[in-house]
């Protein structure tokens, strides 16, 4: 009943900031690479009043695009004619903190997600095939994990930026990012995997079928891979925080996705300036939303674990 | 032969009301200074890192020093000196008695052998540059054990800079490993300190790996103060190695050090708000000689037509807000600038430049006439319909660049140019500037040095490796860049300061009608001590707080753990 619960709450937890980031521009009262240059580092719940400016629920704004499809300029606050209002305050060129913070969601979580799926794709991939087939295609994959647990990915992505070409646009940048994270961080799902697979491949059922004359592709896909699904689904509980930390790290340091595009780390980035942590705390902020996110998915994770581990018990 | 005073020559950079004199202080005592990095070495041949060249000049005297106060020449080891009619033979008298910080004595021939030794092409000493004029090395002849001289193959516009900094050698120490060719390795940072001696205050004592460098008392150095108390005061000075300036700062503040030497903005600010609990003297000394500023790549490699185009440079240069950028990146603690020369250079700036306001009307005009046009959307293309779209490199680890290159996106995005800014790590940005010449616009800094156009040589001959905009052009590439070149070799030899300031004058007006590199701010010089450090005098000019090491000492109000 309580890991009922705790899934319970973990999964609304991480459902709410979810929906929080993916309509983000409804949330987000201003456009967040808007420079408001006369109020840097403004404290929250700035109201920048001029002339009759008050603060107003559902009004019109900035033109944003939900899911990437549909266009909008409606968002649930802002001001009216003539005032500004900072909830979470300003960063130091007058940006909408909160509109940063929950735009930069957006950049960071889909990073995480799209490497979390690509190194649970690739760890699935060389996890079964080294786990089925064994010998030496096995030696060679599981070397190749090991190689790639020692690779310093950070290290190597700013070999791989200094190696571009500098006019990557932010897009471009991202997709480098999430491709590096991803491409680099399969060699433990597929440890986890071929473990399951070196398993599943002698149970009893396996082998009838292989006496009936089943297919390799059949056995895969029809009684081994469905055995990795749980250790799937907690890996990317374990890998979409971590990938979205490495996404946050690789900004902090000024290497992820450029200006003025937003993400959690370069919204963090300021705070390589001790003296901004004392004297502007708010610019904490994206912690506010990953703390809670973090925690949520590591709830989730271990209570898909612990549920695993009592089926297969 | 005639004296020249040489003040005639070298002027002022900084004027403010001339500092008290200094105080006869009381000796004892250790100074602890926090440096960002570890030096790499203590041989004055081959240093080039800031961290190894500001302890090596604690330990080392050279002939003529420019007083970092006055901007004047002053005698060090040379008591006198006198220069030819024609500027091209000087002649020095070495004091008498001189000694190294290991009791030998000092003579012509260690004077002999320094200069030997800077001027061998095979020790690829920075310093061997500077001291060739007309494209020859200076000839240097012994005369008697304490009379030197100097013969140059054209007359040199700042003579008392020829001398300066430039470390004396110890024969004694250093003349077997210069016959053997290995003077390059000598006085790594492991030597034993018996085995290196110098003419300045203090001489090595022990060197800790990643931790500090300790220098003691150098009981042979030859200056006294007032009332004839050999100087230095202090007994000691640690170098410790920080590793950041944030690590600097948290030491300052935490007593474990005591002198900050550069600071930047936004930990000044931090510090005010500590000062009381520190109790420390924090001093904004205005506007110092280094300088930001946006660089086109207008190679014809480049790929951008209309980097090279004067019109699009000076619409950029109108749209940019400099203003902001000393508000939001100095914190208000740096000046917006218009041309290289900066404020702090009193000397040599050209206040009768104009500073057009920023007007985004206007850099939408010069665009139009020179036949930029718009789409529907805003977007900027060239007269050939190309997009105006370029990406500005900066270093990452930079934030206050990184912060201006951000400023200079959202700038730049009103004229409807696309921006994308490039973070990249120090030296892979710095390859791809100087060396590969693969960008298309860069925010980058430069300064430091003393101020003197002889300097920027490099710079602006088109010719130069680091004319960065356009580097080793065989023959100038533009009318202006011509004669930009031969303002630059007549005011090396012109040996009078109005004729150089008349042709310096004439480069900053062409540079602020032609934008080579667009200016963007100066920051301050920022610098803190403890207060109760005596005689500290900070300038605005390299080595900003240490350049009187000598006479540096503390009150008795002095009670750290530092004494």
């Amino acid at each position: 009943m309580r890991a009922r619960l705790r899934l319970w709450v973990a999964g609304s937890v991480v459902a709410a900031i979810h929906v929080l980031i993916v309509f983000a521009g409804f949330f987000a009262p201003y456009d967040p690479t808007e420079q408001h240059r006369e109020i840097p580092l403004a404290t929250p719940f700035t109201i920048n009043a001029k002339g009759d400016g008050r603060a107003e629920w559902f009004t019109t704004g900035w033109r944003y695009r939900v899911l990437g499809v549909v266009t909008c300029s409606r968002h649930l606050f802002g001001a009216s004619a003539g005032g500004q209002v900072f909830v979470l305050g300003t960063d130091p060129y007058g940006r909408d903190q909160l509109s940063r913070v929950l735009c930069g969601g957006q950049i960071s979580v889909l990073a995480g997600s799209i490497a979390a799926f690509l190194a649970l794709l690739l760890g699935l991939v060389f996890g079964t095939v080294a786990g089925f087939y064994g010998g030496w295609t096995d030696e060679i994959l599981m070397r190749l994990a090991e190689l790639f647990l020692a690779l310093p990915w950070l290290y190597l992505l700013l070999a791989a930026r200094a190696a571009l070409p500098d006019s990557l646009t932010p897009g471009q940048t991202f997709l480098l990012v999430a491709s590096i994270i991803g491409a680099t961080g399969w060699a433990r799902p597929a440890r986890l995997i071929r473990g399951l697979v070196l398993s599943a491949r002698e149970r009893e059922y396996v082998h009838a079928a292989r006496g009936f004359g089943a297919s390799h592709w059949y056995l895969l896909t029809r009684h081994i891979v469905p055995e990795t699904w749980g250790v799937l689904l907690t890996q990317a509980g374990i890998l979409i925080p971590q990938f979205i930390m490495a996404e946050v790290l690789l900004a902090f340091f000024g290497l992820g996705v450029g200006e003025p595009v937003p993400s959690w780390g370069s919204t963090l980035s300021y705070l390589r300036q001790p003296w901004l942590a004392v004297t502007a705390w708010w610019m904490l902020a994206p912690l506010l939303v990953m703390l809670p996110l973090f925690l949520g998915y590591h709830a989730l994770a271990s209570t898909l674990q612990q549920r695993a581990a009592a089926g297969s018990g | 032969m005639r004296t020249v005073p040489f003040a005639v020559c070298v002027l002022c950079i900084w004027l403010p009301a001339a500092g008290a004199p200094p105080a006869d202080g009381a000796r004892g005592g250790r100074l602890v200074y926090a440096q960002r990095a570890e030096p790499k070495t203590l041989n004055p041949v081959t240093a080039i890192d800031a961290p190894s060249r500001e302890v090596i000049r604690r330990m080392t005297g050279d002939l003529i020093t420019v007083n970092r106060r006055t901007q004047r020449p002053e005698p060090n080891l040379a008591e006198s000196w006198t220069v030819s009619k024609d500027g091209r033979h000087y002649l020095l008298q070495l004091r008498q008695g001189l000694r190294f910080s290991d009791g030998h004595p000092c003579d012509a021939d260690d004077v002999v052998f320094t200069f030997q030794v800077y001027l061998d092409e095979a020790t690829h000493s920075p310093q061997r540059d500077l001291l060739m004029t007309g494209g020859k090395p200076m000839q240097v002849r012994k005369l008697a054990s304490h009379s030197v001289a100097f013969d140059l193959a054209e007359p040199y516009s700042a003579p008392g800079r020829l001398f300066d900094s430039l470390a004396i050698l110890p024969r004694h120490l250093l003349e077997a490993e210069y016959r053997k060719g290995r003077i390059s390795a000598a006085w790594p940072l492991q030597s034993a300190p018996e085995r290196i001696a110098g003419l300045g205050p203090f001489r090595l004592k022990r060197y800790l790996p990643g931790e500090s460098i300790v220098l003691e008392r150098n009981p042979f150095y030859w200056k006294t103060d007032g009332k004839g108390v050999h100087l230095p005061y202090l007994d000691e000075i640690d170098f410790l190695f920080a590793g950041s300036e944030e690590n600097q700062m948290l030491r300052f503040l935490a007593g474990e050090s005591d002198v900050l030497n550069r600071v930047s903005a936004k930990n000044f600010k931090a510090l005010q708000t500590e000062q009381t609990r520190a109790a420390s003297r924090l001093e904004d000394l205005g506007p110092g000689l280094d300088y930001d500023f946006l660089v086109f790549n207008m190679s014809a490699s480049s790929g951008r037509p209309w980097f090279r185009m004067r019109e699009f440079r000076q619409a950029v240069s109108l749209s940019i807000d400099r203003e902001a950028i000393a508000r939001l990146v100095y914190d208000g603690r740096a000046v917006p600038l218009w041309t290289h020369v900066t404020p702090g250079n009193k000397l040599w700036v050209n206040t009768a430049l104009p500073r057009p306001a920023r007007s985004v009307a206007a850099a939408r005009g010069k665009l139009a006439a020179a036949g930029f046009s718009w789409d529907r959307e805003g977007a900027l293309h060239d007269p050939a319909g190309q997009r105006v779209a370029f990406s500005i490199v900066t270093s990452a680890s930079n934030q206050e660049r990184t912060q201006m290159a951000t400023q200079l996106q959202d700038d730049l995005k009103q004229l409807g140019m696309n921006v994308q800014i490039a973070p990249l790590e120090f030296r892979a940005m710095v390859d791809r500037v100087m060396n590969k010449r693969q960008f298309d616009a860069a925010v980058m800094g430069l300064g430091g040095g003393d101020g003197d156009p002889n300097s920027e040589m490099n710079l602006w001959l088109s010719s130069g490796a680091t004319h960065l905009w356009d580097p080793n052009q065989k023959t100038p590439a533009t009318p202006w860049e011509a004669e930009v070149d031969g303002l630059m070799r007549r005011q090396l030899t012109a040996m009078d300061y109005e004729t150089r300031r008349k042709l310096y004058d004439r480069l900053q007006q062409l540079e602020a009608e032609n934008l080579p590199f667009i200016c963007l701010a100066s920051p301050n010089v920022l610098v803190a001590a403890k207060s109760t450090l005596g005689n500290f005098d900070p300038v605005n000019v390299d080595h900003y707080t240490l350049w009187n090491v000598e006479k540096l000492y503390w009150l008795p109000a002095h009670s750290g753990g530092s004494r």
